[in-house]
């Protein structure tokens, strides 16, 4: 009786180490093939914003697959954590010359700003549904990306200045900053001369973090409360579940691994405007989640990686380029709807579950 | 002056053990209580008291106003009028989540599953509140989350064995047969230590042996939980065999209260459910 109750209790545990062991191995190959000079510069310059897009996927993938709220404004999550933590990192310079110190520090402050905002905006957008709920998203990602346009923000000796641009007739000099300070962020031209600090290896321990809470929250009692909310509210407010509460949750860790998301890819450019963080950033987000399946978490990763190599990979197709990438979409989507091919698969993994308890009542 | 016409009228026990109903005082009271969507008054003047271990009835022809009532109850409906107590404390001010918690349950008349996700997780759920560990503990997998969750799965396979269900803890529940998804309801509804549990038409869709099988384990529950239940259900059969305390309602308003045998006799109920009679016909 123990073993047999201890096995059913590891077994979501079993089937998440298979996750986390496919990305440590593809870590490992990857930076094999870099040292080894098999990626050249656009290759590797991709490695980044690839464990950036993850993390986004992910985290968006709580909120929509887990949770089941359609949000369309992850990117503006992720601006604020960008911003947060260039802001952070730039004012850091002195005080902690070491990178990779600095980079943990950012994408703290980048994932806590964010979970703030991603907290004010969940008051009043998780009392909608749907459609509304989206529409809702849509317009805080839009407007938190215009609030940034805004911001002019620079560091010398005194501390930060900070003026908030909203007539538009204000520039950097209006900082009056002292001799030896810095501009970080000038209005819509974003933030300039940036010091590059993120790395691959960075990414990669990001994304691994993100996978164990996301993986986690999901297989405790707070994550089955939010899927439950997904299935049917009803019965899960009247099995004593407080609705505001779990989705709340979702929502903030949601917004907090996109705003770590967001640092990391800020600091890996020195020059990033909040014009990237607009809506077709959220959608491209919400397409890799989408194609990687709802509430897949392996999915995500996965089509992450593929979706974003390929628009660089067909870079030889020139002005076909978009056409054969909205193709690619089209046949995915027809595949994994496929009933055919679903009940293939579904067929697949049932017979993969008989063999398993099969070897574990042997066993 | 609509006040002073409230008389409780509770509702008559049949077997009045003397053990097992030490404790008279009733478990949950409803006094005119009363709901109306704009001009349609869908419930109104609904006075009934459950008994601690009380198995009791609420029937009356579709459209009645049972499930509103049971809506109530749970606050998936605010009260338009009246009082609900529970434990002698008025639900006023709580929520849905909140009125589970204070100890009512309920299954539903069209079955809300958690479709996606195992029995084993469904029960679990509505385990919730009595499990304590953090959201870090959660997220970083700490010894509180273990232990927690050992005894979960542990009073999950317990509650499940109730309808003999152990063994399909692992199963989705959206692809469970009919029946076994109306008993992981009830399964699901005990799972929060209700003092209520209330069941909205659980022999619905059942085959006569199910049903037999089904009444079997509602009084096994009531007996080792000692928990009030109270039931929709249009299986006279069933109603009659297992409730001690009937209400029948009908036009959103209790027309008759009594033990089994008293409404059978009862003829506002026969008129109710089966039209007035010809005098020439009797």
């Amino acid at each position: 009786m123990g073993p047999v109750n201890r096995k059913t209790l590891f077994k979501d545990s079993r089937s998440d180490l298979f996750t986390y062991l496919g990305v440590i191995l593809a870590f490992i190959v990857i930076t094999m093939l870099k040292n080894r000079g098999a990626l050249n510069r656009s290759q590797s310059g991709l490695l980044v914003p690839i464990c950036c897009y993850i993390v986004m996927a992910v985290s968006l993938n709580l909120t929509v697959g887990i949770l089941g709220d359609l949000s369309l404004g992850h990117a503006g999550f992720m601006s604020v954590g960008a911003f947060t933590g260039i802001i952070t990192s730039m004012s850091l310079i002195d005080i902690i010359p070491s990178a990779p110190i600095r980079l943990t520090i950012a994408i703290f402050v980048g994932a806590f700003f964010a979970s703030i905002v991603g907290f004010l905006v969940g008051i009043p957008v998780l009392r909608l549904k749907g459609d509304y709920l989206a529409i809702v998203t849509l317009a805080f990602g839009e407007i938190l990306k215009e609030l940034i346009t805004c911001l002019i923000v620079g560091f010398d000796s005194k501390g930060l200045h900070i003026i908030f641009n909203v007539s538009g007739s204000k520039t950097a000099n209006d900082l009056n900053l002292l001799e030896g300070g810095r501009v970080i962020i000038k209005g819509a031209q974003g933030a300039t001369g940036t010091k590059t600090i993120a790395n691959f290896t960075a990414g990669f321990i990001l994304v691994m973090i993100t996978l164990v809470i996301v993986l986690n929250l999901i297989r405790s009692r707070h994550g089955r409360a939010i899927m439950a909310i997904r299935d049917n509210r009803i019965a899960a407010e009247s099995v004593g579940i407080p609705l505001t509460k779990f989705k709340m949750i979702a929502f903030v860790t949601s917004t907090a691994l996109a705003g770590a998301a967001g640092a990391l890819f800020g600091l890996n450019y020195s020059n990033l405007a909040a014009a990237k963080f607009d809506f077709n950033t959220s959608i491209l987000v919400l397409v890799f989640v989408v194609l990687g399946g709802l509430g897949n978490i392996w999915g995500s990763i996965l089509a992450t990686v593929v979706l974003y190599i390929l628009p660089e990979a067909l870079r030889g197709f020139a002005s076909y380029r978009m056409l054969i990438y909205a193709i690619v979409l089209i046949l995915v989507m027809l595949t994994t709807n496929n009933p055919v091919l679903k009940s293939l698969f579904s067929r697949w993994s049932f017979r993969g579950n008989k063999q398993e308890s099969e070897g574990g009542s042997n066993g | 002056m609509a006040k002073k016409e409230t008389v409780l009228v509770p509702m008559p026990s049949v077997n009045m053990i003397p053990e097992r109903d030490s404790d008279k005082s009733p478990v949950l009271e409803c006094i005119n209580l009363g709901i109306s969507f704009g001009g349609l008054k869908a419930v109104e003047n609904f006075n009934i008291a459950l008994g601690r271990t009380e198995i009791s009835g609420l029937i009356g022809p579709n459209g009645a106003g049972k499930t509103s009532v049971f809506n109530l109850l749970t606050k998936v409906y605010e009260p338009t009028e009246g009082t609900i107590l529970l434990e002698g404390k008025d639900t006023k001010s709580l929520s849905t989540a909140q009125v589970n918690q204070a100890g009512i349950a309920r299954t539903f008349q069209n079955i809300r599953l958690f479709q996606n996700l195992s029995v084993e997780d469904n029960v679990k759920i509505a385990m919730n509140a009595q499990m304590k560990y953090s959201l870090l503990s959660s997220i970083l997998r700490l010894p509180s989350y273990w232990k927690e969750e050992r005894v979960a799965h542990e009073r999950a396979m317990e509650l499940l064995s109730i309808f003999n269900m152990q063994d399909l803890g692992d199963a989705k529940a959206g692809s469970l047969p009919y029946g076994a998804q109306r008993r992981l309801e009830i399964v699901r509804a005990m799972a929060t230590n209700p003092s209520i549990l209330l069941l909205d038409e659980p022999a619905a869709g059942m085959n006569p042996s199910e049903t037999t099988e089904l009444m079997e384990n509602i009084q096994r529950i009531r007996d080792t939980f000692h928990i009030a239940i109270l039931l929709i259900e249009h299986d006279m059969n069933l109603v009659m065999n297992i409730c001690e305390g009937i209400a029948v309602m009908n036009f959103g308003r209790i027309i008759a209260k009594g033990t089994p045998s008293q409404i059978q006799a009862n003829p506002v109920v026969i008129e109710a459910y089966l039209g007035k009679k010809k005098e020439a016909g009797a």
